[in-house]
């Protein structure tokens, strides 16, 4: 089954016009493969794919809590429900599919993409909103609850494609973009004066309090994820990547930014960038 | 008995905390372990006591992601004739987790269990009429950045 | 009191059973945030049955997670029938059967 899904996401690629026109920035791919080496080499036990796991691979006795939890994942009722939401038609009989030119399988890993006409980042979730409103409805909260549902059954629908998010070469603006969220992603901030850098590229695998720190390449195979300590409290689990960036966006006290506006947008585009070449892996579980 | 009837028919929480305020039930009482239940956890703390180290494989965390959800599992099926296997968290009040009695079904059971703080847990198999067990400390943190 | 999930799976004569049963699972020691006792409410007892026999009888404690998860092996094959039973400190009582693939 996996095997069909990666020759059908290959050939939906080489025939996609993205893949025809646009080149890779090649100061993209420099990073690219430096960030790649950079982790490769420092973990030299993960391979590539392996990095999807996260802190996992970093330690067996996690790995196994993670796959003692995996053999019953206390999401599948919500992943149902996001499948439903996703097929169900709105009031003027369209459904979200109808939004997207991709099959629904290969909608994850199209994303988050350059919009040249709009001169922005284009974000999966996003779409899904600018879905709802162009069709009449009501708009959606993002990061959780229902949105994180469908994005996270599209995602699941998504394991096995490969992210490859470009920047194409000469495109100016999008490089832009692409250089704004690297300098997010490089930047001090907070009370903690710390980068997501700091903990995730330099501190990867190393422990903050009880937590170990999860390696930055990787990290977008598995969004929507399902957190036990965002099931804890209140909520039922489930968040976005930028949910995520905004929380760790408060954990170094700094100030977060609201989801889907330029900051989050081009971090997303940059961080999704790095794990070029990997797979999603589908919804999973973390802490 | 006055307390148990009491707790019978004491059916809204409100009821329970208005006991509580006056002083009528203490938070042992209110956790209502069954006396039954208690009974079997004392005889199990015993029984591991004085048991044989174990052989079978006990699988539990060095360090507990997340104390809520700590998974223990324990496959006993290289010994024969396992009829039960329980789990003790030393440090709780009442230490057994759960009793598993097996008449049938291979001696193995694998499940998630709630600490609230560090504690040495024991897994004890009885097998052929004699109890065998394995100690493994599991710790509890309090979550950093991640959490 | 809540939906149970159960999936049995045979494979070279063991029926892995794995089920998770939706229960708040309360020890009876936690605090609402008015500072009130939040009563007990907890399995406390489960079986297992297959083909109509009963092969696994638990007493269950306050110290298992909410919505516990649960995985037994049981010799068996596909097609046999794997019933789950549990009864909790209130009364309340939840069962669920399918048959293993």
């Amino acid at each position: 089954m996996k095997k069909i899904t990666i020759t059908m996401a290959i050939a939906a690629m080489l025939s996609s016009t993205v893949a025809l026109s646009a080149q890779q920035s090649s100061a993209v791919q420099a990073d690219i493969d430096a960030y790649q080496a950079y982790f490769l080499d420092r973990f030299s036990n993960v391979s590539l794919q392996g990095f999807s796991k996260g802190p996992y691979a970093m330690s067996d006795d996690k790995m196994m809590q993670f796959e003692a939890v995996m053999e019953m994942p206390p999401f599948e009722d919500l992943l149902e429900k996001g499948g439903e939401l996703w097929e169900k038609p709105f009031a003027n009989g369209n459904t979200f599919s109808s939004c997207f030119e991709e099959e629904p399988f290969l909608i994850r890993a199209a994303y988050p993409r350059w919009n040249a006409a709009k001169g922005k980042v284009d974000t999966l979730e996003q779409a899904l909103v600018d879905c709802l409103v162009s069709n009449g409805e009501k708009k959606w909260g993002t990061g959780k609850g229902k949105h994180a549902w469908v994005a996270a059954h599209l995602t699941t629908l998504g394991e096995g494609t490969f992210i490859n998010v470009i920047v194409p070469e000469g495109d100016e603006a999008a490089l832009a973009a692409y250089n704004d969220g690297k300098r997010f992603y490089y930047a001090k901030r907070g009370q903690l004066n710390l980068s997501c850098a700091n903990c995730h590229v330099g501190g990867a695998g190393m422990r903050a309090r009880g937590n170990t720190l999860s390696p930055g390449l990787g990290q977008t195979t598995h969004f929507p994820v399902w957190r036990g300590k965002w099931a804890k409290s209140k909520g039922d689990g489930f968040g976005t990547i930028q949910r995520r960036y905004g929380g760790c966006n408060k954990q170094v006290r700094a100030k977060p930014f609201k989801r889907h506006k330029s900051q989050y947008d081009n971090l997303e585009f940059f961080h999704t960038a790095m794990s070029n070449g990997m797979e999603i892996t589908g919804t999973e579980y973390r802490e | 008995m006055k307390r148990r009837l009491f707790l019978k028919s004491a059916m809204a929480s409100s009821a329970v905390a208005t006991a509580v305020g006056a002083g009528l039930l203490t938070p042992k009482i209110i956790f209502a372990a069954s006396d039954s239940f208690k009974a079997t956890s004392d005889a199990t703390v015993s029984a591991a006591s004085a048991a044989a180290k174990g052989t079978f494989k006990f699988k539990a965390p060095k360090i507990a992601e997340n104390g809520a959800v700590v998974p223990v599992s324990v496959d006993a099926t290289n010994l024969n004739d396992v009829t039960n296997i329980s789990f003790l968290v030393q440090t709780n009040n009442t230490p057994l987790a759960g009793s598993f009695n097996f008449a049938g079904a291979l001696g193995f059971v694998s499940t998630r269990i709630k600490m609230g703080k560090t504690s040495p847990v024991t897994a004890v198999v009885t097998s052929g009429g004699s109890v065998s067990a394995i100690t493994s400390e599991i710790k509890v943190t309090v979550g950093g950045c991640g959490g | 009191m809540g939906k149970i999930k159960l999936k049995p799976k045979a494979k070279k004569g063991v029926i892995k059973v794995k089920a998770l049963v939706k229960h708040p699972m309360e020890t009876g020691l936690r605090k609402d945030k008015k500072g009130n006792p939040i009563p007990a409410n907890h399995i406390d007892h489960l079986t297992i049955t297959h083909n109509g026999n009963k092969v696994v009888d638990a007493d269950i404690g306050a110290a298992v997670s909410k919505d516990p998860y649960f995985q037994f092996q049981v010799p068996g094959a596909k097609g046999d029938e794997i019933t789950l039973a549990y009864k909790d400190n209130n009364g309340g009582t939840g069962s669920a059967t399918a048959k293993s693939k």
